[in-house]
Formats: C-alpha cells, structure tokens, sequence
C-alpha cells in the first residue's frame, strides 16, 4: 500500500501490522494528551505538587530524557567535529532519539510551567541571574538545531528526494551540518551544566550543594559529563531494540564496538569524578553543615543506601567496565545489558538529584515528605514514550535511517 | 529582550546570556539562509532530482 514511500532495498512489515502499532500507542498516546488538557484548563491542581515538590516528576522525566538525549550532540561532535567517520552510520539513528527526548523535554515544560502562553516571558523578560534561564535559551536552540539535523532525514524519503528543491536542500544541508552540530555540542555542554548547576547551587539543600569553579558547582560540569557518557548508551539501547523487535541488523559491529568503546571510556571517567565528588561531599561539604552521610539516606521508607550503591557500582561501575573490555562489547547480551544498566543509573542520578532533593529534611522539625504522582503526571509522562515511539516507527519504515542496512540484510 | 527595552541594563550578566543567545540564533539563521539561497540557485541551474546521495 505504502511501498512508494519505503526506501528502496529494504524491508518493512505489513502496512495493515504498522497500523495496528500506531493505532495501540496512538491510544496511549491520546490518555496523555487528555491529561495534558485537563492540566492545561484546570491548572496544576491536577497534580500531586505541592510546596515541598515544586519540581517532581516532570522535571526528573525532563532531566532524564535531556541526558538520554545527549547521545545526539556527543554523537555530532564525535562525527564532524573529531572526524570519527565511521559514526555516519549510527548518527542519523542519533539524531532522531535527539530530537525526540528533546521535543518531549519541550512538551514537559509547556505543561509544567503551568500558564505555556506566557512562556516566551523567559525570553522577553530573562532573569540573567538564573541558571534556568540559561537552560530555556539553550534547550530552545539546540531543539532548532536538532529540528535543523532531522530535516535532510525527511527530505531524502523516496518520493520527497524526486523533487529538485529537496533533493538540494538535503544536500546543501549536509554540506554545512559541521556547523550546526559545533553549534549544537556548544549549547548542550552548557544547559546539561546548567541543569546539573540548579541543583549544586542549593546552598540550603546539602543533600544537593557542592563547591565548585567560579559560578559553576560541580554537578554543572558532571551533568555534561554524564550526559555525553550515558547518553550514547542509550543510542546503542535503541538502537539494538530496533534490531530485536524488526529482526534485521541494521548497524555494523565495528560501528557499535566504537561507540561503546568510547562511552565506556566517557563512563570511566565520569565515575571516577564522580566518586571523588561523592567521597568529597560525603566527608567534607556535608559534615560543615552538621549532616553526615548516612542522614540522606536512613529514617525513611524509600531512599536507603541501595540507590546510592546501584547509581555508582550497579548502574555505573559494572556497565562501564563492561564497556571498556573488547569481550563485553562483542557480546551482545552483555552489552545489552551494560547499556540497558547505564540508562537507569543516568536516570537514578537525575531522580535522586530532582526528588529525593526535595524529600530530604533541612530543619530539625522537618521530617522526610514522600511524593506520589497523581495519574494526569504519570499519563503525561508516558506520553513521551509514546509519541517516540510513533515518531521512531514512521522514521524507520519510511526514511533512509540506517545506510548499513540494505548491504546487512541483503 | 533587546537593549531597547526598559528592562535592559548594560551589565555583564545582560550582555553574556542575550550575546550567547543572539549569536547561538546568528550561526543557525546564516547557516539556513545559506542553505536556502545555494538551493534556490542550484535549482535554478537544474541540479538534483536523483537519489545521488
């Protein structure tokens, strides 16, 4: 029915069964959009916020898709600024999970700020003293830039590619991508910073604050570097998803074992600053304002020492030595496993950074304050998922995504 | 915001967030103008039309 549209050499299942997949996650889709709406004309009493919670689950699933997403200006920078060549294979892939945790980041915000017509009021009227504001500038850039990678994707469709006007404008597009993805790798480095900075700068929160360089506390420049770690991984995740649900390979493994290997090393060396950090505020920044370690997590029924053992050693140490052994990388259920383990501890990290936060008591009449998300927060959440996964669907079945898969599956 | 408007002040922090903003802004503006105007030419001059890439 829609063969025209495919491109050419490849496979696709039955126009009849991907409908049936857009028709089940369009429903799930629909459950959040009517969520959205009644958060949008009732207002935030829809939600479980409160003064204790002023940032809950949107900002964790905002944070968590932000560093997830960051395997799209890592993957850019590696590819036309460094010259990793062979990487042309998985960036198009990369720059369409880019596009999507960055959309859906975007889509989390108009619903979180509560009042979206004013949202250009961050524009107009900048608060230049707030990392947040920083954050909006760049987020709203880098998505244009993002947007601005994604188009010669659409544009080399089958039939779209026919007419001269688009045919030249993919081309030129490529021609000057360098810039865009210079530009894209210098506005993530600093709103992944600035995300990780909000927290840092909390000097009446100790589970947050750290010291740090001039403006910048540590967690400015550990968010970018987590993001550029994990955030690949979360590339390769999809990726080998997509090749376990189509049934096809789709990228070369000497073009998985070189992202890997670089994320590995990324990882490594995250972690390592990353315990220096933890061992740091844990002994030093804590203790001068009367906590010690075991205060953040004990007297209450969910953040226990585990979350801090399955971010560093679970959710880190293991995927990332994983990573770095040539064995763990041409093992496929290992790496799997490494990368499926590497996304929940970035996440672990921005929930623990976003939530328990705010859970922790700061006065000596406080005690810990547990969050549930009302359902109109959950359905908004997932509503992400689904709109990426629709997205995913009709970018693989009708645009030249992966360059490799004809000459694989052949 | 632009210097022109009432809240504006000639202060580091004014010019670092609004000049990174308006430079980010610049580089994507020119670099999708050039595109645009070097595909209107090349039509013009009956490039492309094939799946060359």
């Amino acid at each position: 029915m829609d063969s025209a549209l495919i491109p050419e050499g490849v496979k696709r299942c039955s126009f009849g069964k991907f409908a049936i997949g857009i028709i089940i996650f369009g429903g799930v889709l629909l459950w959040g959009v009517y969520a959205m709406l009644l958060i949008w004309l009732k207002g935030l009493n829809q939600t479980n916020m409160n003064d204790y919670y002023g940032f809950a689950l949107w900002i964790w699933a905002d944070l968590g898709v932000i560093a997830l997403g960051g395997g799209a200006f890592f993957t850019g920078l590696l590819r036309y600024v460094i010259g990793k060549d062979e990487l042309k294979n998985i960036i198009n892939y990369a720059v369409l999970i880019g596009f999507i945790c960055y959309s859906s980041a975007l889509l989390i915000l108009a619903i979180d700020v509560g009042q979206p017509l004013r949202s250009w009021f961050i524009f107009w009227h900048a608060n230049v003293h707030s990392m947040l504001t920083e954050v909006a500038f760049c987020l709203s850039c880098y998505f244009a830039v993002l947007t601005i990678e994604y188009i010669p994707l659409i544009l080399e469709n089958r039939q779209i590619n026919k007419v001269p006007f688009f045919h030249n404008l993919a081309h030129n597009m490529h021609e000057v991508m360098a810039i865009f993805a210079a530009t894209g790798a210098f506005l993530s480095f600093f709103h992944q910073g600035s995300l990780g900075g909000v927290a840092g700068v909390l000097y009446g929160r100790p589970f947050a604050f750290r010291e740090g360089i001039f403006i910048w506390p540590w967690t400015f420049f550990l968010f970018t570097w987590s993001a550029a770690a994990y955030g690949p991984c979360f590339t390769l995740f999809i990726t080998r998803l997509t090749e376990k649900i189509s049934g096809k390979k789709l990228v070369k493994q000497n073009v998985i074992d070189l992202l890997a290997k670089i994320s590995g090393w990324t990882m490594g060396t995250y972690l390592i600053a990353k315990i220096i950090d933890t061992w740091y505020w844990a002994s030093v920044s804590a203790p001068a304002r009367g906590f010690n370690l075991i205060d953040f997590y004990s007297n209450n029924p969910f953040y226990g020492i585990w979350i801090l053992i399955a971010e560093i050693v679970v959710c880190g140490i293991i995927p990332a030595l994983i990573l770095l052994t040539p064995k763990g990388r041409n093992n496929s259920t290992l790496l799997f496993t490494a990368v499926s383990l590497a996304c929940i501890g970035v996440l672990l990290n921005r929930w623990v950074m976003v939530l328990q936060v705010m859970a922790m008591p700061v006065m000596t009449f406080d005690n810990w304050v547990m969050y549930i998300p009302s359902w109109q927060e959950v359905a908004t959440t997932i509503l992400p998922v689904a709109y990426g996964i629709i997205l995913v669907m009709i970018s693989f079945r009708y645009l030249p995504i992966f360059p490799q898969e004809r000459e694989l599956n052949s | 915001m632009f210097p022109f408007s009432f809240e504006w002040i000639w202060d580091l922090s004014h010019m670092i967030f609004m000049g990174g903003l308006v430079y980010a802004l610049t580089i994507i503006g020119i670099g999708m103008t050039y595109c645009i105007l070097k595909t209107v030419v090349d039509t013009m001059h009956g490039k492309g039309g094939g799946q060359q890439h």
